[in-house]
């Protein structure tokens, strides 16, 4: 696969790759048998993402993805959070090659599932795309 | 060899140590002797072999020995021998060309899930022409059972089409006897040596086999030509029409450097079977011991059935292609049979036929040796591997607690 820098680099020294004891929320999307599972935990307070982090079962692209996407989320408030498109990580990964497309949706719908799981623990409706 | 690895905004690094091509599956350096018998026929001697003048009998003669040392290394007649464009074009022109020249007499074809897509597709594409193909089964280890081409047979089965050795887990099948079956049946056997020649012994009539396949660059040789062996008397239809070429059978004005390259390169692979072989099952034999010492690690295809220079191994927890990225950072050239590697996004269909659960299938990794790696190589993919699995663990999702260290 021909990878942009960014995406080795994040690749390579992926950003926020761990867990999160205690997390308020966890989205896990995708599966073992194609060959990409996300998941992402985090940590809010006052509306905001205090912490995030992922691990990523996948390719060069789903786990450059993971580490990209958590960074455009710290510091959010929920609601920027769920805007983040996964069009906007390929983008800040200078993009992605066309077949992996699919692994930045991969991180939008992590992030989704885990304000949703936030949003149910917390007693409050769930967002809808 | 120290080597610039591009990345698509054209920057490079260099790698720390020297380069580790552990990927010969896939294709092989062509051999120094061989590019020194190639090259005059790209300068001085270019004429075409069709020609009666004097540089173009001076081609005609190299394609006839390079002929003659195909023939020898399949134990074959030199007439039997047909040069192609490679591998892909063996198949198509064997399995296309007996089914439709066969077509009065039957149209059921007999071959095995785990073969090349060249065999696969192929067979796909003739069942859209009206053809029925049965698609047989292996066991764990990818073993293709002759009692199962037997029960498989009809009375319309006109061609059983079964590859020598596999070239993801290089298990070798019972050509043999699979060949014998299909001659008391009187049915035309083909077989794809793609992955096989140098490394197994071979003798066509021996082992019962009407059609090989072969291409040069998995044995030294140059890509872009192999060759179709086809037993005298076998009724197969020309497959490239055009001119008087190859006896008739497949036109084209032929690529003599190449065929040159690749007659060279068969006779030297063939002579040094026996003693690459030592070789390689000693180095395959380091790789898969120090390989297995990682925890749920299972080694793919069968432990001695196999090529000698294939080594298939299953991780569990992470993803094949991630493990080559980190690999080719540290100048180890290697392979996976994960569908995030591949342009179909599916994951290897041999692995899944031999019942490698979906689960894990991605977590493959083929290191298939050739003449180039030392055991230094080996030691150093042995200190690579362990380092590169535990950190991608470490990232997965999947891991258990006691398989991570951080």
């Amino acid at each position: 696969m021909d990878y942009s820098l960014k995406v080795m680099d994040h690749f390579s020294n992926p950003r926020n790759m761990g867990s999160i004891e205690n997390s308020d929320g966890v989205g896990e999307v995708g599966n073992a048998k194609c060959g990409d599972i996300m998941k992402i935990y985090l940590k809010v307070e006052n509306n905001r993402i205090a912490d995030v982090k992922f691990q990523t079962f996948g390719c060069g692209a789903a786990i450059a993805s993971s580490s990209m996407a958590t960074e455009m989320i710290k510091g959010k408030t929920l609601e920027e959070a769920w805007k983040l498109s996964n069009k906007a990580v390929a983008e800040a990964l200078d993009g992605l090659p066309p077949i992996k497309m699919h692994c930045s949706m991969l991180a939008e719908e992590a992030i989704h599932e885990a304000i949703n799981d936030y949003l149910k623990k917390r007693g409050l409706e769930t967002w809808d795309e | 060899m120290l080597l610039l690895i591009h990345n698509c905004e054209g920057v490079s690094v260099t790698t720390e140590k020297k380069t580790i091509y552990m990927d010969n599956s896939a294709t092989t350096p062509v051999r120094k002797e061989v590019v020194e018998e190639m090259l005059p026929y790209m300068t001085e001697n270019f004429g075409n072999p069709s020609s009666i003048y004097e540089i173009g009998k001076i081609s005609k003669h190299a394609i006839d020995k390079a002929r003659k040392k195909v023939a020898d290394a399949l134990g074959s007649e030199e007439n039997e021998i047909y040069f192609t464009s490679g591998g892909t074009e063996s198949d198509n022109w064997a399995i296309k060309g007996i089914a439709f020249a066969n077509r009065s007499k039957g149209k059921h074809i007999i071959t095995s899930s785990i073969e090349h897509h060249a065999v696969l597709h192929t067979c796909a594409w003739l069942e859209g022409q009206g053809f029925e193909v049965t698609y047989l089964p292996v066991d764990k280890y990818g073993i293709v059972s002759p009692e199962e081409v037997k029960k498989a047979i009809r009375d319309d089965t006109i061609l059983i089409s079964i590859m020598l050795a596999n070239n993801e887990i290089g298990t070798i099948q019972p050509v043999e006897e699979i060949g014998k079956i299909a001659k008391e049946s009187r049915i035309y056997f083909h077989t794809d040596a793609v992955q096989a020649i140098g490394h197994v012994p071979i003798d066509v009539n021996k082992m019962n086999i009407d059609l090989l396949s072969l291409s040069g660059h998995k044995f030294e040789g140059p890509k872009g030509c192999g060759a179709l062996y086809i037993q005298k008397g076998t009724k197969i239809d020309t497959f490239l029409h055009g001119g008087a070429q190859e006896r008739k059978r497949r036109a084209g004005t032929e690529n003599v450097p190449a065929i040159v390259g690749l007659g060279k390169a068969i006779e030297l692979a063939t002579a040094e079977i026996e003693e690459s072989n030592k070789t390689l099952l000693e180095l395959r034999g380091r790789l898969v011991k120090g390989l297995l010492k990682i925890p749920k690690a299972h080694l793919n295809g069968h432990p001695t059935k196999r090529l000698a220079n294939n080594v298939n191994i299953t991780f569990e927890y992470i993803e094949g292609e991630s493990l080559l990225l980190l690999l080719n950072a540290k100048g180890i050239f290697a392979s996976t049979g994960s569908a995030c590697n591949s342009f179909s996004l599916e994951p290897s269909h041999v692995l899944t036929a031999c019942g490698v659960p979906h689960e894990i299938v991605h977590g493959s990794l083929r290191l298939s040796l050739g003449r180039m790696n030392s055991e230094q190589d080996v030691d150093r993919v042995l200190e690579a591997v362990p380092e590169i699995v535990q950190k991608l663990r470490n990232m997965s999702p999947l891991t258990p607690k006691e398989y991570r260290t951080s």
